[in-house]
């Protein structure tokens, strides 16, 4: 019994209640969601405006359009931005919130009031750092390394500090709530191993974020002591030790990398069988990679400190360890590709950004293998190879999982189609806008341009114009689906409940859900998660 | 009288026992993140110790041990009305479970004038961090550093504690009100749990700052 006869239900969770209030006052976790991607999505044009600017700084290696301290505040306001209330909240704020209930077969989270405190103690540590924006920035990079962040800086390092503390605890709160929906949700005869590749992501991803964010938080809140009593914390001329921050900071940071590409990792779980019409090959190898990256992610901070005066025990041992790290990543690698190995893929744009990650997020991961050898660090750190190696990671994966996402169940939150051939159309923009941009900063790095600089040799003019060009191709394709999608969520066509012809619980209910997202609570009677086969048989027959 | 149990079953559960598992589940988990943020403290306390022995046993000596010791004590016993409040709203002697909880936040309250005696006496001898610290000696500035630790450590302890003593008058409030019973005292447990933590965190506060210069 497949979509074409499931009645259109009137009521749904959009059209319930109306007025502004009823959705600032909302407990609904699918409300919730769409608050969070109207704020993620004001960051990430804000995080993009400062990119835009260095981009252009760039197109001369002379300061042509900003002075060096300005270069220093745009890098260091687009890192926090775009780490800290952008990615991070990206897709656990948007799509977490929405699917995670809907694929547990549960009516909401299992602390609907905290949900939303969340978004508010998101939107309030947002407005505390937005506030440090405007009376002046920040110029110490998004990392805050001491001394110069306690002690020499005269910006506006506290607030900035004050408000990613405070978003802190937004994420801490929506993992928990996450950690508790899946471990006490589940519908009747929903068992772990019938479970979404998506919330096993989503689950290592939230344990990550409750161990870590803690230590970021207090790491900023010993910084912030420092600064403000002009006492000894950090500071090597009262007794302190600079590097123990660096430790604490990338104690926090590596698994935060982490954080940033575990959930894309959930979503082109579930992109990537839909799209092949195959169950996920080796499902529980990769359900058990989450929670390996989950593990093995705390144990590798100190490749970013190779150069830091490390001993060289403990550089072997972290770069042995990141190693290791690699593995996991691999194996999901390898399982996505056998899935669309033999299946019978169409190419809609949700696999297109699928198929654009998983090229992009091996190009990174291998470069990151690159950085983890001791010897080849030492000539690439602090380049523009670390900065082409993450951005590949962050924006060639994150990101175009986020879009991928987002396209996939755009007809399930909006209750409405896309426009498919200007969303296929750019989504190529994207990938071309992005191998421009960064693919030159590779072979930038390697040849020795120092990262966190607004001037540079002429030598180096061209490849940086490359890369400018690519930024702004990329900037017209993040336009578009914010144009498109706007449209669609007004004049598109209307949704079936499963337009993919999907499996998942999600699908399962009417487009857009109704408010306890089904009718009746769902029993899991299939046998596996993704049973593709089972769907196709039921195909035929009708 | 109303069913207790169906009254306060939120919405999102479809049993009551689900409800508190789930309430159990939360309140573990926070606690993690609480042990991960003292524990960056405790992190950098140890790190700071190792590089500076002589300094931080200096500092150390300079603690009110008595009062850190009668401290000590007043903080276990409320773990221990806090307990016997949570044993007997589980059989149903909610009245007396009432009168626990206020008897906690009583000891609570003298634990934190205690406390903040020793900040006072501190202070007085120019050992607060900061422009009102005043030190001679060889190592000042890593004693300073003992005291930013202390004060740090201590105090966040203190914030703690006073983020559950209002959350106890939230209990009386809601006990006075009818809300508990044998049945369904859950709220109890899980303010119980994270008053017991915060205590557990003070034994260890204890034994870094006050113990050290015992023998000097
Ligand atoms: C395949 C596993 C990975 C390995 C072995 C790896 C390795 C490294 C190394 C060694 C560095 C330090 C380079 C230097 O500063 O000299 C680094 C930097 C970085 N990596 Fe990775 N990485 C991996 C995956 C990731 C992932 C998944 C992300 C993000 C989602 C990421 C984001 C970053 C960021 C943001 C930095 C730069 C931090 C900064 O200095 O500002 N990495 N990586
Ligand atoms: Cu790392």
């Amino acid at each position: 019994m497949i979509q074409a006869v499931a009645p259109k239900i009137e009521k749904n969770y959009l059209n319930e209640k109306v007025g502004l209030l009823s959705w600032l006052l909302t407990t609904d976790h699918k409300r919730i969601a769409i608050l969070y991607t109207f704020s993620i999505t004001v960051f990430f044009f804000i995080g993009g405006f400062f990119a835009l600017m260095m981009r252009l700084e760039l197109l001369s290696p002379r300061n042509w359009l900003v002075s060096a301290e300005t270069y220093n505040k745009l890098f260091t306001m687009h890192g926090i931005i775009m780490v800290w209330f952008f990615l991070i909240p990206s897709i656990p704020g948007t799509l977490g919130n929405f699917l995670i209930p809907m694929m547990v077969g549960a009516k909401d989270v299992a602390f609907p009031k905290l949900n939303l405190l969340s978004w508010y103690i998101f939107m309030l540590g947002g407005g505390v750092t937005v506030y440090a924006l405007f009376r002046g920035g920040v110029d110490t990079g998004w990392t805050f390394y001491t001394p110069f962040s306690t002690t020499y800086s005269t910006t506006y390092v506290v607030a900035a500090a004050v408000g990613i503390f405070i978003a802190g605890f937004s994420t801490i709160l929506t993992a928990l709530n996450f950690i508790a929906t899946i471990h006490s949700m589940r519908a009747p005869g929903l068992t772990w191993f019938k479970l979404p590749i998506f919330v096993w992501s989503m689950y290592a991803n939230s344990v990550v974020l409750i161990l870590n964010t803690p230590v970021l938080a207090i790491t900023l809140v010993m910084l912030a002591v420092e600064r403000i009593f002009t006492v000894g914390i950090f500071d090597p001329a009262l007794g302190g030790d600079p590097v123990l921050f660096q430790h604490m900071f990338w104690f926090y940071s590596h698994p935060a990398v982490y954080t940033m590409v575990l959930p894309a990792m959930a979503v082109i779980s579930e992109i990537v069988p839909a799209f092949s019409r195959k169950p996920l090959f080796g499902y529980k190898a990769v359900a058990f990679s989450s929670i390996a990256i989950a593990v093995v992610g705390f144990l590798v901070w100190g490749h970013h400190m190779f150069v830091a005066g490390e001993s060289v025990y403990s550089a072997l041992a972290f770069s042995f360890l990141s190693y290791c790290v690699a593995v996991p990543s691999a194996i999901k690698v390898f399982n996505w590709t056998a899935t669309i190995h033999g299946g019978s893929v169409s190419w809609d744009t949700p696999m297109l950004y699928a198929i654009g990650f998983i090229g992009l997020f091996t190009i990174g991961g291998m470069t990151g293998l690159f950085l983890a050898a001791l010897g080849l660090d030492v000539h690439v750190h602090d380049t523009y190879f670390v900065i082409a190696h993450f951005h590949y990671i962050m924006v060639g994966g994150s990101v175009m999982a986020f879009l991928g996402g987002v396209h996939y169940w755009w007809p399930k939150i909006s209750g409405k189609m896309y426009p498919e051939g200007l969303a296929r159309l750019s989504a190529l923009i994207v990938f071309i806008g992005f191998n421009l941009t960064f693919f030159p900063q590779f072979v930038l790095g390697y040849l020795g341009m120092p990262r966190r600089y607004a001037a540079y040799p002429e030598e180096f003019q061209m490849l940086h114009v490359l890369s400018t060009a690519g930024a702004t191709i990329l900037g017209v394709g993040y336009v578009l689906p914010l144009c498109y999608l706007i449209w669609a969520w007004h004049y598109g066509r209307d949704a079936t409940p499963n337009p993919w012809r999907a499996t998942g619980l999600e699908w399962k209910s009417s487009s857009p859900p109704p408010t306890h997202n089904f009718e009746v609570t769902p029993i899991v009677t299939a046998k596996l998660p993704y049973d593709y086969e089972a769907m196709k048989e039921e195909l035929e027959l009708v | 009288m109303s069913d207790p149990l169906v009254l306060e079953l939120r919405e999102q559960f479809a049993t009551p026992e689900q409800q508190r598992h789930t309430s159990s589940i939360g309140i573990w988990l926070f606690l993690m993140t609480e042990v991960m943020m003292f524990g960056g403290l405790f992190v950098a306390y140890t790190v700071y110790r190792f590089n500076h022995p002589q300094a931080f046993a200096q500092g150390s000596a300079e603690m009110d041990i008595v009062l850190g010791s009668i401290n000590s004590a007043i903080l276990l016993t409320s773990s221990l009305t806090m307990g016997l409040a949570e044993f007997s709203a589980k059989f149903g002697r909610v009245r007396l479970s009432g009168i626990l909880l206020f008897t906690t936040i009583l000891i609570g309250l003298a634990f934190l004038g205690i406390k903040f005696t020793e900040y006072y006496e501190h202070y007085q001898q120019h050992e607060a961090p900061g422009v009102w610290f005043n030190h001679v000696g060889p190592h000042a500035p890593e004693v300073q550093m003992f005291f930013v630790f202390y004060f740090l450590m201590t105090g966040l302890h203190a914030v703690h504690m006073s983020i559950g003593i209002l959350l106890l008058l939230g209990l009386i409030a809601r006990n006075m009100v009818g809300s508990f019973s044998a049945a369904y005292h859950t709220p109890i447990t899980v303010v119980g749990l994270y008053w017991h933590f915060v205590d557990i965190v003070w034994i260890f506060l204890y034994v870094i700052f006050y113990l050290p210069g015992l023998h000097k």
